[in-house]
């Protein structure tokens, strides 16, 4: 291990290592940033949503958008897989179908930094319980 | 470097792994490997998440679910099922004590919902063992900034205006006792940390140490630095050996990474840690005895002044402060005095680390905002009382401290409040006692403790508790007197009043607090020769109900003292002069004809 000089080389050490535990500073606090959930049962994979999930962890980073990628299983739409499904921070989750990397890319773009809504779209068909 | 999707965090506090935490390590780790998720998830060793009654703990990042009561062979479905799939294991879920419904994660647990975690709050979310984790958490910032961008004055500024006061019991203001150190002319000073954890069931310095060390030592070197110290030495008993562990491992990354040693931060300001190894003895928590016993002397208080801050380790300035408090400054450095002040009551600032214990569904550690009520802690973050039985009463402060009732549960708790209701902070133990308590035996119990780990040095405190203890047992017998409840007051006045040092001057508040608040159990014991709560076996008498007894000879045969007599198929009767109260004949009794009274 080196020595750490001064301040700023410690700041800018502190800046580097921040992706060791970024996922869980996002985590800590889930319903300020927007959660992107990507349904990866069998089904969703076998429809892609690996790359789609791989896409958005790295665009997000790449894009600087605050959100949090989150792997889960299956969430009813086989006929419409990949599915994902984004809850803006204070707003109901609305759920994408049919997504490709082409869409995805449209998803961040519009959608989680703007609201603007994009095609896709699932209408809701049912309640979550906390 | 690896951009994991998942984290897998392990709680690897001493609790945790005494339940084989380290097995669920590797066996996760294995699973990984197995499917070729090594670089997908990653299993992070982390400090105690506070939630001990149900442990081991498995955390899996980023959906928060909150893993409960694993086991090694839990890891398989873990992997294939959550990791793989998406799919939570439910059976692992935490279930929530008073709807009995499954909660999926942290953020919508009760036990952590009142919570605001300042000293704990790397507990259960970094790796201790590895530096960049802390680093990238800010650890040593507040040192950089205070070196760099500080006097030594102004950061004492700040952590008096924070209002931050003694986390060890004391209570006393952290940036006073800073300041008069400072002042003290000396060529060589030192910066104790009082680790020394003594009361029974307390271990929130141990979780700090081995959860999250670097911000000690953090907060250790900016404390020498505002007194002109370059000499750390933390007192932690020996009887903490994963506690010593991690603060070894963090000083020598620490030591590697120059953020101690010589020249921090090229700042030429130098500093070192070195431990100091107690063998438990509780008196050793009061700090002149602490500061002999790391001279190498008996541990034994003495009288103050003078203070440890004029003359104190080896005769040179020194400042005692207890680990939490030690946890609690760097965050104050960064966040500013004014966010930390504007948490808690109005003279207790801040938040206090609590350890939860006792007829409590979530046994564990928690972190409290000051000023919050101690309903909210037992029902609201505790669950609740245990099965369902009735709240009686809650020990705050160990064994120095008291019983406060039910009429205190919308007391908010702060270090005022909690004395001017008869009890103390303490270094924040709570024992949650129910209705099959005695609190009179609470009393004698809590005696017990003291009489034992009295120093003997001055006489108030070595024959007052002995007397003391003989009085409880002597009520307990069924032998006490109304002059004896006169005697156990006015002797314990007399102890709190001429004892030498904290551990002889606050030892009967167990029993003036149970006193006052269960004046009426006392009485039973002495005049109607009773205990509500049956606790009491001198006082228990079995009877057998001649109407419901068959005559079946059962209860004659299992008795071990042939107290038992009677004709097959008549009623039997017990002598109460033979009895030894041992209950054998109430349990073997098929046909519930024997009763206690």
């Amino acid at each position: 291990m080196n020595k750490i000089n001064n301040l700023a080389d410690l700041r800018k050490m502190k800046d580097d290592l921040q992706n060791k535990i970024n996922l869980r500073v996002k985590s800590d606090s889930p319903d300020a940033i927007v959660q992107i959930k990507v349904g990866m049962a069998t089904s969703g994979i076998a429809s892609g949503a690996k790359e789609i999930m791989n896409y958005f962890i790295e665009e997000i980073e790449k894009r600087n958008v605050e959100a949090l990628v989150i792997q889960v299983g299956d969430m009813g739409y086989c006929y419409a897989e990949p599915t994902v499904e984004i809850t803006r921070p204070g707003e109901d989750p609305v759920v994408f179908g049919y997504v490709t990397i082409d869409r995805a890319d449209e998803i961040i773009e519009k959608y989680i930094k703007n609201g603007e809504l994009v095609e896709g779209i699932i209408p809701a068909n049912y309640h979550s319980i906390d | 470097m690896n951009k994991y999707k998942m984290h897998l965090l392990v709680c690897g506090g001493t609790g945790c792994k005494a339940s084989q935490s380290n097995q669920i390590v590797e066996q996760l780790n294995a699973e990984l490997e197995s499917h070729g998720l090594e670089d997908e998830a990653k299993v992070v060793v982390t400090g105690c998440f506070g939630f001990c009654e149900q442990g081991p703990i498995v955390k899996v990042i980023p959906d928060n679910t909150f893993y409960t009561q694993v086991k090694p062979e839990d890891a398989k479905e873990i992997i294939e099922e959550h990791i793989i799939k998406g799919r939570k294991v439910h059976r692992l879920l935490y279930v929530d004590p008073t709807n009995k419904e499954s909660v999926s994660d942290s953020k919508h647990m009760g036990f952590y919902q009142k919570q605001i975690r300042i000293a704990l709050r790397n507990c259960g979310f970094l790796d201790p063992e590895d530096i960049d984790e802390s680093i990238a958490r800010d650890a040593y910032q507040a040192l950089g900034k205070a070196l760099m961008e500080m006097t030594p004055q102004e950061v004492i500024d700040v952590i008096k205006k924070s209002g931050l006061r003694g986390r060890g019991g004391g209570g006393f203001p952290t940036g006073l006792k800073w300041e008069i150190a400072a002042k003290q002319a000396s060529d060589q000073k030192y910066v104790v940390c009082n680790a020394d954890e003594g009361d029974p069931g307390a271990f929130m310095d141990r979780s700090v140490l081995e959860g999250d060390p670097h911000t000690v030592l953090e907060a250790m070197a900016i404390c020498g630095y505002t007194m002109g110290a370059d000499k750390g030495l933390i007192y932690i008993r020996a009887e903490y050996p994963l506690a010593i562990h991690r603060l070894k491992v963090a000083i020598k990354q620490a030591m590697e990474y120059g953020l101690l040693g010589k020249d921090i931060l090229g700042t030429g300001f130098n500093f070192d840690i070195e431990l100091r190894y107690g063998a438990g003895a509780f008196v050793c928590g009061e700090e002149t005895a602490l500061l002999h016993s790391m001279e190498g002397h008996r541990g034994e208080p003495t009288v103050k002044p003078p203070f440890p801050a004029e003359s104190g380790y080896l005769g040179k300035p020194s400042n005692v402060n207890n680990v939490e408090t030690f946890a609690s400054v760097p965050v104050i450095l960064l966040k500013g005095a004014d966010w930390f002040a504007s948490i808690g009551s109005e003279k207790s600032k801040g938040t206090k680390v609590f350890a939860l214990a006792g007829k409590i569904n979530n046994v564990g550690l928690i972190e409290v905002p000051m000023g919050i009520t101690l309903r909210e802690v037992i029902y609201e973050i505790g669950g609740g009382i245990k099965d369902g039985k009735k709240f009686k009463a809650v020990q705050t402060g160990g064994p120095s401290g008291g019983c406060l009732t039910e009429k205190h549960l919308d007391t908010p708790i702060d270090f005022d409040n909690l004395i001017a209701a008869g009890s103390m902070m303490g270094s924040g133990g709570m024992i949650v006692m129910d209705e099959d308590d005695c609190m009179v035996s609470i009393a004698k119990f809590f005696l017990e403790f003291t009489v034992e780990e009295s120093c003997g040095k001055c006489s108030p405190c070595r024959i007052g508790n002995k007397r003391l203890h003989e009085i409880l047992t002597k009520i307990t017998e069924g032998k006490g007197t109304m002059e004896d409840l006169e005697l156990l007051k006015n002797l314990s006045g007399v102890i709190k009043d001429t004892s030498l040092c904290g551990l002889g001057q606050t030892s009967p508040n167990p029993v003036l607090s149970t006193l006052a608040n269960f004046w009426d159990e006392y009485v039973e014991h002495v005049i109607d020769k009773k205990c509500r709560a049956g606790k009491c076996t001198a006082l228990k008498k079995y009877i057998i109900d001649a109407e419901a007894c068959v005559g079946c000879t059962a209860c004659a045969r299992v008795c071990p003292v042939n107290a038992i007599s009677g004709e097959r198929k008549m009623p039997h009767e017990i002598n109460q002069d033979i009895c030894i109260k041992c209950g054998a004949c109430y349990d073997k009794c098929k046909f519930s004809a024997i009763f206690i009274k």
